[in-house]
């Protein structure tokens, strides 16, 4: 046994598939600037929308190496979004994320919407995102969806290779 | 989306952008607002568009103008857009 505890997080009803991914319009960093952009208007094919903790979390770190050395933004439009603010984004963006923009959702009322909220313990006032995985078709149909129902708790890539593969020919 | 007529770069809070947005507004003009970074050398986007760092600056599709400095933004508009104008 391990002598440390990875906590289970409270059963979500989150956005799952078969669902139209929910729209929203929030501001959308890229390596340059940022602006107000509406998710339906930016899904025009494929699209990977992966919600993480706040910039400068480890886990948001290792997912965004994971989009890199899978070379995700490479077959497909990758889309992040955390609390973060954009000032935060782009300073991840120039570090790693290469080809991924960003929205920013400080109020975390996206974050609640697709049903992936998680309560900081110890951070009193903070709603954040619980990892998540929503792989979208061009119309924003959910086609494979994964949520972190541990913390710390990472997606399995092979399964989003595939379900990747499935969707991009 | 239909793209707004008007890009506006600019600075959160930058009293030179805010006068260019107030006379936006005022001639009920579609802007869509494009922020970047307070540092200049992290403004190469405006370069690229404007040949300039500096902020504001504006892209206006119906004219085919791209244009810096708010005074020469505000003179533009007021031109272009206001009383008396084209």
């Amino acid at each position: 046994m391990p002598d440390f505890d990875v906590v289970s997080l409270p059963e979500t009803d989150h956005v799952a598939e078969g669902d139209t991914a929910p729209d929203f319009t929030r501001p959308l960093v890229n390596e340059e600037y940022w602006e107000d952009r509406a998710l339906d208007d930016v899904v025009d094919g494929p699209t990977l929308l992966v919600f993480h903790p706040m910039d400068g979390a480890f886990q948001g770190t290792y997912l965004y190496n994971t989009i890199d050395d899978h070379g995700w933004a490479d077959d497909l439009d990758v889309l992040g979004l955390s609390i973060s603010s954009p000032y935060a984004h782009k300073r991840l963006l120039a570090e790693r994320g290469d080809g991924v923009r960003i929205f920013a959702d400080p109020g975390a009322g996206v974050i609640e919407e697709y049903g992936v909220a998680h309560d900081i313990d110890g951070m009193t006032g903070v709603t954040e995102a619980r990892p998540a995985v929503f792989l979208l078709a061009g119309d924003r149909t959910v086609e494979h969806a994964w949520v972190a129902s541990d913390h710390p708790e990472f997606p399995d890539a092979e399964a989003i290779d595939d379900a990747v593969d499935r969707l991009v020919d | 989306m239909t793209e707004p007529q008007i890009t506006l770069y600019r600075l959160q809070a930058c009293p030179y952008c805010e006068r260019v947005v107030r006379t936006l507004n005022r001639f009920g003009l579609e802007y869509q607002s494009r922020y970047v970074e307070p540092m200049h050398s992290e403004r190469n986007v405006v370069k690229r568009v404007s040949g300039a760092r500096s902020v504001p600056a504006i892209i206006d599709r119906e004219t085919g103008v791209t244009m810096s400095e708010s005074a020469n933004i505000v003179e533009y508009l007021e031109g272009t857009y206001g009383e008396g104008g084209a």
